[in-house]
Parts: C-alpha cells; structure tokens; sequence
C-alpha cells in the first residue's frame, strides 16, 4: 500500500506534469502569436483557441503549489523562499499575461494591440523558461542547510545546465502549442503549424537529448531508481520519433498527444528521479527535504486525502466536459466572438 | 527598512490591492446571475443585455482580481516561510481546498460563460454563472477560513514544534469564520450593488439609456438593500463575538485603555495619545459601549492596560497592544461608510418605489461618490482585523517579527516590492481606463458593432468583436 505520503507525493508531481501538460500548449500558444501568426485576426484565432481554457489550465499550478503547501509545508516554504527572485519573475508574467488576454481585445488602436502581444509574447516565454531552470537547479541541488533553509547565489539557480532545462521546457511548450494550433486552427493557420512544428523537430531532439545526457552526467536521476529513468529516456525518444511521424503524415490529433507525452514524460521523470526526496542539498545528503520530513502530519493528510479524492473527479470531469463544448476549430476568415 | 518591515508592506499592499476586486467580483458575479436567471425565466431580452453589459465590467475585474490572487498563493511560502513551515500542517488544507474546489469551478465556468453564449442552453448557460458565483463564496469561505484560524486557533495541537491540526471540523466551525464570513460575504454584494447602482446613477444623471439602467437599478438596489441590513447585523454579531474572543483588538477598536464602566460609554471620536496609553479628549455616547458588546444595557468591557498585563503573565515581557489609533479610526471609517451604505440604500429603493429617482439629483449625485463607499469599507474592515492582531499572526503562538522568511534578503523583498507596485499601479490604470471605455460605450454597443461590420468598407471591423 502506498503511505499517504508517497500518495501526496504523486499527487502533487501529477498537478505539475499536469500544468505543464495543459498550460504547456497555452505557453505554446502564447509564443505562436509572435511566431507564427501574422494578422491580428490570426493572432485573434491563436488566443481564442485557449481562451475558455487556459485560465483553469493555469488553476492546475495554483492547486498543486496549494497542495504542495497543504502536504508538505517545508518543501512549499523552502522552495518559494529559496527561489524568491525567481518566483516573483514567473508570478510577473503570469500577471502581465493573465490580464493581457483579457485586456487585449477591448480597444483597436495598433499600439494597445501590439502592447498586450508584446505581453502575451513574454508572459508565455518567461513562465517556462524560469520553471525549467528552477526544476532543473533542484535535481542538480541547491544548497539548503540543517535548518532546511536553501540561501542559494546565483550561479547555483543559474547555469548553463539548468538554463539547458529551461530553454528545453520552453521549446517543448512551444512545439505543443503548435500541435494545439494544428488542431484547433483552420485552413493556411493550421498548415502553418505543422511547418513550424516539423522546423522545430530537430532542433528539439538535439535539446533533448542533450539535456538528457547533461542529466546523466550532472545528477543522479540515472542512478536512483535502478534503470527506471533510462527506460523513460528510451520511452521518450520512442514518443518523439512518432511525433514527428504523425507531424509529417497530418495526423494532426496523434502528433497532439505525442507532443503532450512528451511533456509529461520529461516532467514526470523529474519528480520520479527526485523521489523520494522532494529537494536535493548540495552541502550534505542528510540535509535533504524528503516526503517525511517536509510533510504535514498524518491526521491533516487524511483529510486532504478524502477531501481531494472527492472532489478531484468532479473537477476532471467538468473540465473535460468543458474541453468537450469548444472542440469546433476556430475559423479565422469568419467573425470571431469575443 | 529590515526585511520584517518590508515584508509586511509587501504583504498589506498587495493584499489590500487584491481585495479591492475580490468583494466586487463576488458582488458581480451574484447580480449578473440573478438577472441572467430572469432572462431565462422571463425570457425578456433586456436582462439578456444586462447581464451581458454588467458581465463586460465584471470580466475586466475578474481577471485582475484572478491575476493578483495568484501573487496571495505564493506569498506565504516566498515571504513568510516561517510562518508557512510553523502553521502549514493546519493553514495549507484549506488553501489546497479552495484551489481545488473554488479556483477550478471558477475559472472553468467562466470560460463557459464567456464563450458559450451560443453554444450552451439558456439554462445550462445561466447555471455556469451560478457556478461562478457558487466558486467566489466558496474561495472566501476557504480563505477566511484559514484567516480566522490565524485569528483565533481552534482545532490545533502544538507539537513537533509547530501547529498541527487536530480537528479539522472545528477549523470550518470556527465562531470567528462564521461571523467573519456572512460579514464578508454581505460586505462583497453591497460592493457589487453600489458599483451597478453608481453607474447607472451616472447614466441617470445624463439621461442615456434610462430605461436600461432603471432595471439594472431595481435588481441591484434590491440586493444593496438586503446586503446593507444583513451588513449592519453581522456587523454588531462580530463585534460582540471580538469582544468575547479578542478582547484586546476591540478595546483598542475602542480606545479603551482603562476597563469601561458598568454600563460602559462608546467612544465616538478621541485624541489618542498611544505614549502614555490614554486618550487627551473624547466624545462619548453612554450605554452604547455596552450595547454594542454584549447587545444589551449593562456590562463592563475590560480595557487594553488589564489585557496587557494578562498577557504578560501568559506569554512573557513584551507589547501585546496593537497599533491603537490604526485600528480605532480603521473601524470607524467602516463602521460609518457601512451605516451610510445601509441608508443610501434604502432611500433609493423609496425613491425608486415612488418613481422619484430619476429626478433625485443629489441622490444620484451622491451614489455616484458611494460607488466608492464599499471599496473604502471593506478596506479598513481588514486593516481593523490584521492590525488588531499583531503583533501576532496566529494569536498566541507566533508573532509576526518570527514570521518571516530567514533566507531572504531585504534587498530581494525591496526589489518585488517595488517591481509588483508598479506592475499593480499601471494595471490599476488600465484597468480604470477600461472601465469608463465600456461605460461609455453603453449597453447597446454589441448591436452597433455588428451594424458596423456590415459596413463593406470597414475592413478592419471585419473579424474581431470584443
């Protein structure tokens, strides 16, 4: 049987590989209206296309720091104050996008337009890319003391490995957005997807696997858990070639999932390579934040337990169903509401 | 300044910011669910634009009110990591619990409502408002819960060196939660109806789309006028309950440094002299004290001097009285912009029963400036609650100086301060500039904007209606 712990361990990695699952292709999203879309009725269409979505998809990284707070109050309070700079980076332009989205549309001159894509733009590069690194810092370690308390400078958070983690994570959000357009996009927006997408295969794959060798060499992730995380990588890069098969076929809704397989199999193997510690200590071993020591007692985790468990099929549910009501694509050469 | 100091700024600051769209998001999303319910029921499309036109307002603040919270979550842990590994065990369930149950539901919902208007039934359609609504109460539920934790433990076990909960079920009885929370909760729809009601008395005043606005008015007042009463109830409820519960941030809501009289009088307005802990001069009403404390015309009230000296004995040397004057001018300025809240209201549903309103210059003219009212309010009814504490954050077992984080510097506090200051000043503005554009554009812009694609010439018009 699992304890509660490795429960709430699993739990908390699954709202994270889920974020980045779903805010993955959000980010992505964010990134194409630069990169991809030409027009402002085109960018229109790229925002659109996550716009009943991707503010719930943004809950996911609230609820799993909630969650991390809730079952493991010192990992919470380590790794928020330990990451300060970098967390008000990311919570900046979680802001600056959140509004921007919403603000965008409600005025027509170019330079309030431009303005709030220049946000967008930013606000769905930067929340990957800080993620990236600060995930990528805690498997490499930081330094946290016998008091739990992590001072790190700033060569310890940044890098050239875990800048590697994050332009990797970014490059793979982008690489899902454009899957996501390639679904919910019309005629040449669509095509213009996939063409992107098919440029950036080799350039992920090198990314990839650079960063998974880096990871051999820099962490013990390969080590930990026998040869688990080296049939991951196997896993991976067997996910990546279809993905780029399906990208080359147009088997638009296959590529889809790969791209987003590929997201969770990178974020996942992370929380799997950390377990079951949740932060790694660069000075000494034993000072280690692990999902004993940083947890909340046994009687608050059962009733986060029961209380989670209840509510968290609900809460698959509608959002499903949600997803469920804007599955027509967004045509962009028709009257877009909102 | 020392990181304590700058973290508490950090945190008042950006927490009065984000309660300054929450109570009116809260507010919003209820009335637009009532009027988009009429629509269903009465099938009369004039509620159909109202809850279209007031959900326009109630978007642009949503999402800042949505933006700023995500900062709250965070804060804690990035600030106050003390605090969060000291009382997580008790304090992170409901925050987990209001992401979960609240966030999910309203954000999901809210996409729904946003982009569903063709999509979904009427009645499907109007449910995803309710559900929106439904999520706000239960995210002030969930964080008030967690807030009157900090205010008057229950259900806690002190060991392993920190609070560990004990008995969830007391923490969701909390007496402080259930008199903090109809209080809130009444405080966020008077705020939502005094906005729309503000409104249309400047639509009123212009004589632009009167008929439209006198409907939106009738709903709105409607809830002001029950929002007011249940605000001043809750209001005397709380105050009795603080007097029971936190004796010392009511004596200094008070100004009571000695124990009152038996019966005691109410300090109206007092020169307060927190060096030699009295007051220089006074306005008293007799009885009132009282009157307010216990709900009847006798009783004494035990002044801060007493209480600092019980708390001296109980938890050592040290300075158990809060920032007097703070807390006695905050809870007047509520209290009075509360009894003119519950007045205006009621006076404009007479005048709108008697077919008066439209004429009522000064009544407009003043519901105009009330819009204000709510925000200020609500405002100082939180700076009266968490200035009252200190200098604890969670009463009797931890200060706030042992609070915050250790491995942050005050150069990294200053830098965040100064860098979510200035993102919330321009959003403040823009959103502000939002705000009178959708004003201006009124209640029947949407046709128009469809009149004006039509137009072959307007290419640009084209594709996009926002």
């Amino acid at each position: 049987m699992l304890s509660l712990n490795e429960f709430w361990f699993i739990l908390v990695a699954f709202m994270f590989v889920g974020f980045f699952f779903l805010e993955g292709f959000d980010f992505g999203v964010g990134i194409s209206t630069k990169f991809v879309a030409r027009t402002d009725a085109e960018r229109r269409a790229f925002i659109n296309s996550i716009g009943p979505v991707w503010d719930a998809n943004e809950v996911w990284l609230i609820t799993g720091i909630g969650a991390m707070f809730a079952a493991f109050p010192n990992w919470y309070a380590s790794m928020l104050s330990g990451f300060y700079l970098v967390f008000v980076i990311i919570l900046l332009a979680l802001i600056g996008r959140g509004v921007a989205f919403e603000f965008r549309g409600k005025a027509k001159s170019p330079v309030w337009r431009t303005t709030w894509d220049w946000v967008i733009l930013f606000g769905s590069i930067i929340p990957p890319l800080a993620f990236g690194t600060m995930f990528t810092a805690i498997i490499q370690g930081v330094p946290i003391d016998g008091d739990m308390q992590m001072r790190a400078s700033f060569s310890d958070i940044v890098n050239w490995y875990t800048l590697l983690g994050g332009v990797t994570l970014t490059m793979l959000c982008f690489m899902h957005g454009l899957t996501f357009g390639t679904i919910r996009l019309m005629y040449d927006l669509r095509d213009r997807c996939r063409q992107v997408a098919k440029k950036l295969l080799p350039i992920n794959a090198v990314l990839l696997v650079t960063v998974g060798v880096a990871t051999f060499f820099k962490t013990d992730l390969f080590t930990v858990h026998g040869n688990l995380l080296e049939y991951l990588f196997l896993a991976g890069i067997v996910v990546y070639l279809f993905l780029g098969y399906f990208l080359t076929r147009g088997r638009d809704g296959w590529a889809f999932f790969s791209s987003g397989l590929v997201i969770m199999l990178v974020t996942g193997s992370l929380f799997i390579g950390l377990f079951p510690r949740v932060m790694i200590s660069s000075i000494n071993e034993a000072y280690n934040l692990t999902i004993h020591n940083a947890a909340s007692g046994a009687y608050s985790l059962k009733v986060i337990t029961y209380l989670g468990l209840t509510l968290l099929p609900f809460v698959l549910g509608y959002q499903i169903w949600s997803y469920y009501v804007f599955r027509k694509r967004i045509n962009h050469k028709e009257h877009m509401e909102y | 300044m020392d990181v304590v100091e700058l973290s508490r700024i950090q945190f008042a600051s950006t927490t009065l910011f984000h309660f300054l769209f929450v109570p009116l998001s809260i507010g919003l999303a209820f009335i637009i669910a009532i009027m988009e319910t009429i629509y269903v029921v009465k099938k009369d499309e004039a509620y159909k634009k109202m809850a279209k036109f007031w959900g326009h307002l109630f978007l642009i603040n949503f999402a800042v009110g949505v933006v700023t919270g995500i900062l709250q979550e965070f804060q804690f842990g990035m600030n106050w990591s003390e605090y969060s590994r000291f009382v997580g065990d008790v304090f992170g369930a409901p925050l987990a619990i209001e992401a979960l149950l609240a966030f999910f539901m309203e954000s999901t919902f809210l996409g729904l409502w946003i982009f569903g208007w063709d999509r979904l039934p009427k009645w499907l359609h109007a449910l995803c408002i309710w559900l929106v609504s439904l999520g706000t109460m239960f995210s002030a539920f969930f964080i008030l819960s967690a807030n009157s934790f900090m205010q008057h433990p229950v259900g806690e076990v002190l060991q392993r060196g920190r609070l560990e909960m004990h008995d969830f079920a007391a923490i969701l009885t909390n007496g402080q939660l259930w008199v903090e929370f109809p209080h809130t909760l009444f405080g966020s729809f008077a705020t939502g109806a005094l906005f729309i009601t503000g409104i249309s008395a400047i639509a009123f005043l212009k004589k632009k789309h009167v008929d439209f606005y006198q409907r939106s008015f009738k709903v709105a007042i409607t809830v002001g006028v029950a929002s007011g009463i249940g605000l001043a109830l809750s209001g005397h409820e709380q105050a009795q309950y603080l007097v029971e519960t936190q004796p010392m941030k009511m004596a200094a809501a008070e100004g009571l440094w000695e124990n009152s009289e038996d019966p005691g009088a109410w300090t109206a307005i007092a020169n307060i002299d927190t060096a030699n802990k009295e007051n220089t001069s006074e306005v008293e009403i007799p009885y009132l004290l009282s009157y307010l404390s216990y709900g009847k015309f006798s009783g004494s009230v035990t002044g801060m001097n007493e209480l600092q000296e019980r708390y001296t004995k109980m938890y050592g040397e040290g300075n158990y009285i809060p920032p007097v004057k703070t807390v006695f001018w905050s809870f007047r300025v509520m209290a009075v912009l509360g009894g003119a809240i519950v007045g205006l209201a009621i006076l404009g549903a007479y005048l709108y029963a008697r077919k008066k309103l439209v004429q009522s210059k000064w009544y407009l003219c003043l519901m105009v400036i009330a819009i204000s009212f709510p925000f200020i309010g609500n405002s100082a009814g939180w700076i009266m609650t968490e200035i009252g504490r200190q200098p604890w954050v969670v009463f009797g077992y931890m200060q706030t100086e042992d609070a915050v984080s250790a491995n942050v510097t005050a150069g990294q506090v200053l830098f965040s301060l100064i860098a979510f200051s200035t993102f919330y000043i321009i959003l403040f503005a823009v959103m502000v500039t939002l705000f009178v554009r959708e004003i201006k554009k009124g209640p029947h812009h949407e046709e128009e904007m469809i009149e004006e694609n039509h137009d072959p010439f307007m290419k640009e018009g084209q594709h996009a209606i926002s």
